[in-house]
């Protein structure tokens, strides 16, 4: 691939396939495909879930059936007679060990939430919610004795809907609580009552979001290792942030942190799934302590549909005040968002909600905004942070009033969002919620977007063929996202989540390259990244270096991968370190030519003239002379060849990225089925360190969010119990329904680092249910029906019409 | 007839073109067989009901999910896994197809969707978009999106008759 | 999710495979293609002592054609109803619905007899049966006996077969000259159970259809003919008026359960708006 590339559909290699070898300096900007793919092509992939430690056992659960009960009994004689078990375990025999956890920040007012240990003691709190871990020779042998467990059970009244637990006199979630409210906050901006008093237009709209979570493919795995005689925990944990679990483990089990390892090897897909505190996951530290051998626990798939954290289950009463030409004067939102029985560790259940009323109205200019939160605990699933956290909602909230508008006033939608959108002009600049944007380009993208759809083509064809009865929509919807947290985002509330990352550098005595770093991987390409960065910053061929993630005791502490921050925090700080180097390089090229630092460069391996660029010395004679032959260099000649450096954002709180999508769909009307025919995404994620990561960042981030917009609920009954938990009963977006998705970009780079680069794993899902909602209800608009719900589903879709 | 101990029973049966014999218990499934037992563990377990297909072998040459198969079901027959497929080059293809376009990124669907399409290109036409999702309709994937896999695969099956008729 | 322990059998004639289940004192199962039982069992729904597998047994395998019926035997593969010539000749139905069946991989474990015996209420081949009014061998204390699939779907999961029988066979009645079929399904993804779903056969009499049998599926505990909607078609040319007819008997025909997902109300509309779509393939593939 070695001519421009379209990326909407890439070329095809060139048929000899020929290795990419761009010149050094090169890599930045370039598709590159990424080396560590080809071992998970080879079927090399090692993931928790492949590895087996020697004398290693296994653990399961005893699950609670009932989504509110006392528990009144525990008989485990069978259990512990039955074959190949080594170990049962109760909550009490847990808490001996490891201390209770809280869920709340202390930047978050007024926020509550309950202990927890890694049992229950004496109530369970959501219908599946572990109660006994069994360990066992292996997994079979582990389940057969879970059987065998009696637990007896008082059921208790059951939080199963917003309604219910917010009732004055519902039974409250725990002891001591007043309400069932974990938090509630309030963002308000100008004179909103006097704006929408005031308003030629005011539209409105009760929308509400399914529940839905994460399905990584690889579900949740870990085994942890403890050695007593040393007081060692080794952990090999399918997880995002290693270093969080480090320092969670150590301090909930009372170990030095310094003897807790946690390992990360390939991840099977994680989202923000794999970055909180788990109760199995927990338990499973203490098993292995209590058992004195490793244990392993993989989350089987039923277990993950109860366990892992649920999110976006919102339901949002919005308005919007407009005057007479259209322009966007005010914003109201109320957001009820039902959580699970507490507050997630250590991130908490209220980011979400809080960043919906952060994020409302965010790409437009706005005289007044009000936001009110309340966060409500349910008998249900914890729920906490997955991928794009807070921004669907918020994004469709926003635009299904912008598309309202537009349809009250008689404006295309394009029409109404370019009389709306924040100038690109205007930065730096403030959103109504208080968000400060160095510099966004929503202006350029929704020119971009409309020329990537041939939306006018789109508009006609629609038209043709609704006369023939077919019902095409055209949707569209702006969006901003956060990446690039400082400290602002959890270290101010307490968290020991770190904000910044660190990265090691070395030149090998072969003059090959070695980067540790903090950042992780879970196939996004952080390793491809860090590798290009470091390449052209130090000035060698990408083949050389060598990217090391995902260990504690290997890597320099970090904050690792959330929130999209690995390519802005990870690649600055791989940036700073790789500078570095090379000038520790260079100065021991000059001593070993008696020559001046300044006049030598590094190039794709070679010390060079910085003017002229003829070839001086090599990197690997560098090395082998500061190796082996340091006798050879000049008295004082200091010869670092080994950098550390560590950085955090310290401009802009966050590193605000915006963009928009289009969608475009048919709505069979007589079966209430969506045909996705196309998806198109116009974002601006600064500086593109590889356009072809990016792109795929951007497609499964919006089959994501597609997935939402039409598929993905978890459906719960009155009692609290989850009706859909298994992969054939919760539908995840499969290749049949979705459909090509056309990327273009943008290029904002941020001025607060040399990278310039912001995140972009959370763009494409930001996004697409809002521009799937709203190009849904376009195409149902001449039949008279609107959908305020997602996911769209046909009886939904077949309600709003009125077909039955 | 008497009633069976639900001890181990032997099994024999071909995997990646080598002999295996096993006593194996007749609840292990076909995938905890491979994975456990011959550390074969590119076959992965995403669903355990057939509803994923990370687990996808090739059983006597066609794709089916290990997990919904009990390994003393397969007694006699011959199994494949990506391992076998790699060693003997027969997925070339498509790996580099699929390393090219960046069509995988965590990595754990990725030997299941090989599986199927390495049957699919087998049949030795290029397939059409719509046959190449058809033919992923069992195939979960969290990460792609889907479109660079159907890319993958049409680049791979056009590679492949460009160098049979060419 | 790991099965409870078993003892497995793999009998090599149908008197073997009673003798196994007897032997077990009923707490067996059999197993053929195992796409819908395996699962059952990892999730320990059902945890029998025994399993005995069919899929050694040479009476239950092959297709070929019987004067004019066409006998599959049970283990023929779901995969098989798409590629097999003889199914596609004589029981287009069949291959028409195959497609529709699951995905790629299950198809090529999962067993047409496997599918039948389940009887499933939202599978595409049970109902096949009814509309090409199949007749299912099923081998028993007293040998052989044939049940005609209007005799053959009892309730939910239940068929007659009795514990410990076992299906070996689907006769169906090859397909004339003049017969034609539809087979359509409304599916949330490709490959799932439908919402409802159903096939259609008929002979073709000049513009008129005869001999009209009509089975639909995810309607109710069992697959259901649409015996009122068949006789509304039966020797009419269906024309809109004959199409609107036969979808209003439809709502006699069927008694669908309820549920969030898809309202009994939803089922009977989607129920008529598939019986139209069935006939107008009928008339488009003409």
């Amino acid at each position: 691939m070695n001519a421009p590339l379209a990326f909407d559909r890439p070329g095809r290699p060139s048929p000899e396939g020929a290795e990419h070898a761009p010149a050094s300096g090169r890599h930045v900007g370039a598709p590159l495909p990424r080396p560590n793919a080809k071992r998970l092509l080879a079927g090399r992939g090692a993931y928790v879930s492949d590895l087996k430690l020697p004398r290693m056992l296994h653990a399961a659960f005893v699950r609670a059936p009932f989504a509110h009960a006392r528990i009144v009994r525990i008989g485990l004689d069978a259990a512990r007679a039955a074959p190949g078990v080594v170990l049962v375990a109760t909550g009490e025999d847990l808490a001996k060990l490891c201390t209770p956890w809280v869920g709340t920040l202390d930047h978050f007012k007024g926020m509550k939430s309950a202990p927890q240990l890694p049992l229950p003691l004496e109530r369970v709190t959501w219908s599946g919610q572990a109660v006994v871990a069994v360990v066992a020779e292996s997994r079979a042998a582990a389940e057969d004795a879970a059987e065998l467990v009696e637990v007896g059970y008082e059921e208790l009244p059951v939080l199963a809907d917003l309604d219910t637990a917010l009732a004055p006199d519902a039974p409250r979630i725990a002891p001591g609580f007043a309400d069932n409210i974990c938090f509630r906050s309030v963002v308000e901006t100008g004179e909103v009552d006097d704006a929408f008093a005031a308003a030629a237009h005011v539209v409105e709209a009760d929308m509400a979001f399914g529940r839905h979570t994460g399905v990584t493919l690889e579900p949740r795995a870990l085994i942890a290792d403890f050695d007593a005689s040393e007081r060692r925990l080794t952990v090999h944990h399918a997880t995002q942030t290693p270093f969080q679990f480090q320092d969670l483990y150590a301090r909930h089990y009372g170990l030095p942190e310094a003897r807790v390892r946690v390992v990360a090897p390939d991840v099977g897909g994680s989202f923000g799934i794999k970055l909180h505190v788990y109760h199995e996951d927990m338990a499973v530290i203490g098993l292995s302590m209590l058992a004195g051998r490793p244990v392993k626990y993989v989350a089987d798939r039923l277990e993950a549909f109860v366990s892992d954290i649920h999110a976006r289950d919102h339901r949002v009463r919005a308005r919007a005040a407009l005057d007479a030409n259209g322009r966007l004067i005010a914003i109201a939102a109320e957001d009820e968002t039902a959580i699970g029985p507490f507050s997630t560790y250590p991130r908490t259940s209220a980011v979400e909600g809080n960043q919906v009323i952060r994020l409302i109205g965010a790409p437009y200019r706005l005289d007044a905004y009000r936001g009110d939160l309340k966060v409500v605990f349910q008998n249900k699933t914890q729920t906490s942070q997955y991928r794009a956290v807070g921004h669907p909602i918020a994004c469709a909230v926003t635009e299904h009033l912008m598309d309202r508008a537009a349809a009250r006033l008689g404006l295309d939608p394009f029409d109404i969002r370019a009389r709306n959108l924040i100038p690109d002009d205007a930065y730096p600049c403030a959103s109504a919620t208080g968000y400060r944007f160095e510099k966004l380009s929503h202006e350029a993208c929704l020119a971009r977007l409309k020329g990537l759809m041939d939306y006018d083509r789109l508009r006609a064809e629609q038209a043709e063929l609704r006369a023939r009865g077919v019902h095409r929509g055209i949707g569209i919807a702006a969006f901003v996202e956060i990446t690039n947290p400082t400290p602002a985002f959890y270290g101010v509330g307490g968290a020991r989540i770190s904000a910044q990352d660190g990265a090691v550098i070395a030149i090998t005595p072969s003059g090959e390259v070695r980067c540790t770093i903090s950042v992780t991987e879970q196939g996004q390409g952080t390793e491809a990244i860090i590798g290009q960065i470091v390449a052209d910053y130090l000035g060698v061929p990408q083949e050389v270096v060598r990217v090391i993630t995902g260990d504690t005791e290997t890597t320099p502490h970090g904050g690792a991968t959330w929130a999209c921050r690995g390519a802005g925090i990870g690649g600055e700080t791989a940036l700073q370190a790789a500078k570095k180097l090379k000038a520790n390089v260079l100065k021991v090229a000059a001593a070993i030519l008696q020559a001046q630092p300044g006049d030598l460069d590094l190039v794709d391996g070679q010390v060079v003239a910085a003017s002229g660029g003829a070839a001086r010395l090599s990197l690997a004679e560098v090395a082998r002379i500061a190796f082996f032959r340091s006798d050879t260099l000049p008295p004082g000649t200091d010869a670092q060849l080994t950098v550390a450096h560590h950085f955090a954002p310290s401009g802009y709180p966050f590193a605000f990225t915006n963009g928009i999508h289009g969608c475009h769909v048919e709505v069979d009307a007589e079966t209430g089925l969506v045909k996705i025919l196309r998806h198109f995404v116009v974002e601006d994620c600064g500086r593109i360190i590889n356009p072809l990561l990016v792109d795929e960042q951007v497609r499964g981030g919006v089959v994501q969010g597609l997935g939402a917009a039409f598929f993905e609920e978890c459906r719960y009954d009155g009692n609290g119990q989850l009706l859909n938990g298994s992969l054939a009963d919760y539908l995840v977006p499969m290749a049949c329904e979705m459909p090509d998705i056309a990327i273009a970009h943008m290029e904002t780079p941020t001025k607060d680092t040399e990278l310039g680069a912001k995140g972009c794993g959370e763009a494409g899902t930001a996004a697409a249910s809002a521009a799937a909602l709203n190009a849904v209800n376009d195409a149902l608009a001449p039949l008279g029906a609107v959908l305020t719900q997602i996911p769209m589903t046909p009886a939904r879709i077949l309600t709003a019409l009125g077909a039955f | 007839m008497t009633v069976p101990a639900p001890g181990l029973v032997p099994l024999t049966l071909t995997v990646n073109g080598d002999e295996v014999a096993r006593m194996v218990p007749p609840r292990t499934t076909l995938a905890d067989f491979l994975r456990a037992e011959l550390e074969l563990t590119a076959t992965h377990v995403g669903c355990e009901m057939g509803a994923c297909g990370a687990c996808l072998v090739l059983l006597d040459g066609v794709p089916v999910h290990a997990c919904l198969v009990f390994a003393v079901q397969a007694e006699g027959q011959k199994v494949e896994t990506v391992e076998g497929l790699v060693a003997r080059g027969a997925l070339a293809r498509l790996q580099a197809a699929f390393h090219e376009r960046n069509a995988l990124q965590c990595g754990f669907c990725t030997p299941g969707m090989l599986v199927n399409a390495y049957a699919l290109l087998e049949r030795g036409d290029v397939p059409d978009r719509e046959e190449i999702r058809d033919a992923l309709s069992g195939n979960y994937c969290r990460c792609t999106g889907y479109e660079a896999i159907v890319d993958a695969i049409e680049t791979a099956a056009r590679a492949a008759q460009e160098e049979s008729v060419g | 999710m790991k099965a409870r322990a078993f003892a497995y059998v793999r009998p090599r004639t149908l008197e073997e495979a009673h003798a196994a289940f007897a032997a077990a004192d009923g707490d067996a199962s059999f197993i053929s293609g195992g796409q819908s039982l395996v699962p059952a069992l990892a999730m320990r729904l059902q945890a029998p002592q025994v399993l005995v597998d069919l899929a050694g047994v040479d009476a239950l395998r092959g297709v070929h054609l019987d004067g004019d019926v066409l006998r599959i035997g049970a283990l023929t593969r779901h995969a098989d109803a798409l590629t097999d010539p003889l199914i596609r000749r004589h029981a287009p139905l069949l291959a028409a619905a195959a497609p529709f069946v699951a995905h790629p991989a299950i198809r090529n474990r999962g067993t047409l007899g496997g599918s039948v015996a389940l009887a499933d209420p939202a599978s595409e081949f049970p109902a096949m049966m009814l509309a090409m009014g199949a007749e299912m061998e099923i081998s028993g204390d007293a040998g052989l006996r044939r049940v005609p699939a209007d005799e053959y779907f009892l309730d939910l999961y239940q068929t007659a077969i009795e514990p410990g029988e076992i299906l070996v066979a689907l006769h169906v009645p090859a397909a004339g000259p003049h017969a034609c079929c539809a087979f359509d399904e409304m599916a949330r993804r490709r490959g799932d159970y439908a919402m409802v779903g159903g096939g259609l056969m008929a002979e073709r009499d000049g513009d008129a259809l005869r001999a009209v049998r009509i089975a639909l599926f995810s309607v109710g505990p069992t697959p259901v003919r649409a015996r009122g909607a068949e006789a509304a078609l039966e020797g009419r040319a269906p024309d809109a008026d004959t199409i609107a007819a036969a979808q209003r008997a439809l709502d006699g025909d069927i008694d669908p359960m309820d549920d969030a997902e898809v309202p009994a109300a939803m089922r009977r509309h989607l129920a008529r708006v598939l019986l139209g779509r069935l006939i107008r393939k009928l008339e488009a593939d003409q």
